[in-house]
């Protein structure tokens, strides 16, 4: 059994009163496609972006491939370039094309050398299949290939961990397809991935366990088969009888 | 039933009224040329007033007649959308018509027909009504180069021609060399043009006699003065405006601090400060030129409102950039030098060049420490035993000089605005 990347131990975060996150216990091996899933408002992703610090938690404790978060942690920016992550809005830098946006973080980052940056980019590019639209500002593309290139800008710095915080609910519903496909054929190379979404087509096909989550509580973790063959909490039933 | 308004056309009888319509506004416009250009008045049979606003009632009519959505007509379309689309709008432009007509030959004859530029004495223009450019003419170079020595003026000529040609450096920057083009313009450029100045203009050494900076003025130190404020104000202000969004307390308020402090005060008071009160808490043998201090003191409070323009700058990045650049591992520094202040710094080019212009308006107050730009030296020409009398011209010239810079510094930012131009 190889170890766990990611530990989150009885995790609790506050906005001001209001609990986001209530005593979470999350175990991540490496390899392991996780599908977070649960109504709005139930405190996904904040759970995902407390495991790059875009969120600091204020009680428990997570791992993240051997380091601990915490206000101590220096050097955080090591942790980050290991953790890619995408957004449900892209948030691709739109002062830049799209093969700058893919090779700033290697140059500026992690030094490297610009030719190979822009190689890599390409490969990256390519495995995403946008490869010629490389020179394009993310203004001129469509929302699937921005998702896309936002997906291969995180590639870019050849990250452990991938996460991905709702990435197809801001597409048009003919562009979801091809952003699936590329986290499919990404999941196939065995990266490691904890996907927040709403597509269970894609949680049936690629997720090993599926975790449901209400009122920042962790309700039901499952293997994907048991998850939707047979739920066991009240909760989940409700969720999964609406969402299918 | 239909045609009770005798004065609105219908799609059918648009021809006729376009014909009554047009010849109405014509008449309008040559009854004021003639009053104004030859003192002729063709409605002299009407009663008192109904006289004097007779051209704006036949043009308005003949506007009214011809107002009509769709005529077919392309120019009579334009008109209607632009001018005439209604009664208000008709009256203004008339109004602004008549009224340019009637103040343009008084306005011409003075500054032009009448104007005298010959000669080198006043009494030049005693003989004519009109302006007396001849002022302008022999107080030229002072306006120019202020008291500084006439034999030394190709100092302050070759000094300029330097300061341009280095700043041309940066558009001949290829390849590699271009990865430095910031670190060029943000810190060599401004070490180059002190050093320029001080060794061209100042003097002192190389055999360049020493020329102090109260001799200094005219146009030539209103540019020295606003150069070195634009350049030294904008790196400041970005500083803390970014300081002003730091998470860390101490320079929060700090910036906080600063930047309402030096907004809370005139500048001119900052001036005088700097020139009067400065030097008392200097140790005795301590100089600072004066010219030093109110460039000093000018950036330090420009500075300031830059600061709160790219603020507001960095406020409209949504924090999604925030975000993505953290995730990809980016530090503070490199997060925003290369993501957040590019997005930002485009965003505040209009913010910035107002801030700028203000800047270059506000150089003539320099005057409250005894250093006279061009306006300093206005002031100074006015009040010559010789030459009383001859204010408005000077006013005039400082305008036109002052306008020029402002509208090139205008259309400049308005071709950043457009070069940096990306879709979101």
């Amino acid at each position: 059994m190889p170890e766990s990347i990611i530990q989150m131990k009885e995790v609790n975060k506050w906005f001001g009163d209001f609990q986001v996150l209530k005593d979470i216990n999350l175990d991540v091996k490496e390899k392991q496609k996780i599908v977070v899933c649960g109504p709005s408002g139930s405190g996904k992703s904040t759970l995902i972006r407390c495991i790059n610090r875009l969120e600091e938690h204020q009680k428990g404790q997570i791992i993240v491939d051997g380091n601990e978060l915490s206000e101590k942690t220096k050097d955080i920016e090591k942790i980050r370039a290991e953790v890619g992550m995408v957004f449900q809005q892209f948030n691709l830098f739109p002062h830049l094309s799209i093969l700058d946006n893919c090779t700033l973080a290697p140059i500026w980052v992690k030094k490297t050398p610009k030719k190979k940056a822009e190689e890599l980019a390409m490969k990256q590019l390519e495995q995403v299949q946008i490869s010629d639209q490389a020179n394009k500002f993310p203004g001129q593309l469509s929302g699937g290939q921005q998702q896309r290139a936002a997906l291969a800008r995180a590639l870019c710095m050849e990250p452990k961990i991938m996460l991905f915080d709702e990435p197809t609910s801001a597409l048009d519903p003919e562009m979801i397809k091809e952003v699936l496909d590329a986290m499919v054929n990404l999941a196939k190379a065995g990266m490691t991935m904890i996907v927040v979404t709403h597509e269970m087509g894609f949680a049936k096909e690629v997720a090993d366990e599926v975790v449901f989550m209400d009122e920042g509580m962790i309700v039901e973790r499952a293997n994907t088969k048991d998850f939707f063959a047979n739920p066991k909490n009240e909760r989940t039933k409700l969720f999964l009888s609406q969402i299918l | 039933m239909q045609n009770i308004n005798i004065l609105k056309p219908t799609k059918n009888n648009f021809q006729i009224y376009l014909y009554i319509g047009s010849v109405l506004i014509f008449l309008s416009i040559f009854d004021v040329i003639f009053r104004s250009f030859f003192n002729l008045n063709f409605s002299i049979f009407l009663p008192g007033i109904l006289n004097f606003f007779f051209p704006l009632i036949i043009g308005l009519v003949g506007l009214q007649m011809i107002r009509l959505e769709y005529s077919g007509n392309k120019i009579v379309d334009k008109l209607n959308q632009s001018v005439n689309n209604n009664t208000f709008n008709a009256g203004l432009t008339l109004l602004i018509i008549f009224l340019t007509l009637l103040a343009a030959p008084p306005a011409l004859n003075w500054m032009i027909f009448d104007a005298t530029i010959s000669g080198d004495t006043k009494d030049a223009c005693v003989a004519s009504e009109g302006a007396c450019w001849t002022y302008i003419k022999v107080w030229f170079r002072r306006f120019m180069y202020g008291m500084y020595p006439n034999e030394f003026h190709w100092r302050i000529n070759t000094a300029f021609i330097f300061l341009i040609g280095f700043a041309f450096v940066g558009f001949f920057m290829r390849g590699k060399l271009k990865n430095y083009i910031t670190f060029y313009y943000a810190i060599f450029y401004p070490i180059i043009a002190f050093i320029i100045i001080n060794f061209l203009i100042s003097g002192g050494s190389f055999g360049l006699e020493w020329v102090e900076t109260n001799a200094w003025g005219g146009l030539s130190l209103t540019f020295i003065v606003s150069f070195f404020g634009l350049i030294f104000c904008f790196p400041l202000g970005m500083i803390l405006a970014l300081g002003r969004r730091s998470e860390l307390p101490v320079i929060r308020y700090i910036s906080i601090g600063y930047i309402e402090f030096w907004r809370g005060v005139p500048l001119i008071t900052v001036l005088f400060m700097s020139s009067v009160m400065f030097p008392m808490f200097l140790p005795s043998d301590a100089f600072v030129d004066k010219l030093i201090r109110v460039i000093a003191a000018i950036i330090l409070f420009e500075a300031a409102y830059v600061a709160e323009v790219i603020r507001g700058g960095l406020q409209a990045l949504p924090r999604g950039q925030y975000d993505a650049a953290k995730s990809l591992g980016m530090g503070y520094w490199r997060m925003q030098i290369f993501v957040i202040l590019p997005q930002a710094l485009k965003l505040v080019i209009p913010g910035i060049a107002n801030t700028f212009l203000a800047l270059v308006k506000d150089t003539p107050l320099i005057f409250v420490v005894g250093l006279s730009e061009v306006v300093g030296m206005l002031q100074m020409a006015k009040t010559n035993p010789k030459w009383l009398g001859f204010a408005m011209e000077g006013y005039i010239f400082a305008s036109i000089l002052f306008w020029a810079i402002c509208y090139a510094m205008s259309k400049y930012s308005q071709y950043l605005e457009l070069k940096y131009k990306t879709e979101r």
